[in-house]
């Protein structure tokens, strides 16, 4: 039955994901990304990261792909004519894309854990796993990435400022 | 609660990142490409996860929580680029986008 649920949701976000690269219609992708991440967010619960699980929704499949929708919306993107690819591109991206098979399939072959995982409730379980490593030891980091959040905004309002005057 | 393999989780999370690499290299939308881009990551942090779940520690975890404000931050910055570009050539196909060519 727990087999059964990974592979329900494994194959779920597997099926997504080529959807997000076969829709012809952006819109349709970013639907397809929304599902992928409902898939991986299961995923997550079956490995007992709940806190994981909720952010990944909250924060990409709430507010990343919302953000997608509407900029999609927004810009109303027509695909138009695309030329034919150069001899030189659709070879390097065959090389490219061989590479990456056999550097993920060694990844995944010989991917060893010297013991068998701990028995018992996960570590990533908890809350309080979370909150006492993000408050001592990972202190810094969080301040630094308040910090990066600040500067997107500012950055994003600049970005997105209409240009006076056309200069 | 736990009967895949850390192999099973690998493979899924190599899947995913291979289709998202895909999806980089064959689509011409710049949306779908950072979508894919988007694919990728997350992929990654499925990895994360499931060797911290197998190995018994928090590192991968707090990591994984790291790296999703950082994804929101990239988003955010990447989709202003693109609104951005988009005002100025009326397109956003990667095709068109050739200014630091030749």
């Amino acid at each position: 039955m727990a087999n059964f649920v990974f592979l329900f949701f494994a194959s779920f976000t597997v099926i997504c994901a080529a959807g997000i690269v076969l829709n012809r219609n952006a819109v349709n992708a970013a639907m397809c990304l929304l599902l992928c991440l409902v898939g991986v967010a299961g995923l997550f619960v079956r490995l007992d990261a709940f806190l994981l699980a909720f952010l990944l929704l909250l924060v990409y499949a709430g507010a990343v792909v919302a953000l997608f929708l509407f900029i999609v919306m927004l810009l109303d993107t027509k695909g138009g004519t695309t030329p034919a690819r150069s001899a030189v591109a659709k070879a390097a991206s065959l090389g490219a894309g061989a590479l990456l098979v056999a550097g993920l399939a060694s990844f995944t072959l010989k991917g060893r854990l010297a013991a068998p995982p701990p028995a018992g409730p996960a570590v990533g379980a908890s809350l309080k796993a979370y909150a006492y490593e993000l408050f001592t030891l990972y202190l810094l980091p969080v301040e630094v990435v308040g910090f990066i959040l600040l500067i997107t905004m500012i950055g994003v309002i600049v970005l997105s400022r209409k240009e006076a005057g056309g200069a | 609660m736990i009967t895949a393999t850390l192999n099973a989780y690998l493979a899924i999370s190599a899947l995913l990142f291979a289709i998202g690499f895909l999806g980089v290299l064959v689509r011409r939308d710049t949306l779908i490409i950072f979508m894919c881009l988007e694919l990728m990551l997350v992929a990654s942090t499925l990895a994360l996860v499931a060797f911290s779940r197998f190995n018994g520690t928090m590192d991968g975890n707090v990591f994984v929580f790291f790296i999703l404000t950082v994804a929101a931050a990239e988003v955010a910055v990447g989709l202003a680029i693109i609104v951005a570009f988009f005002r100025k050539r009326q397109t956003v196909q990667v095709d068109h986008i050739d200014a630091l060519k030749n």
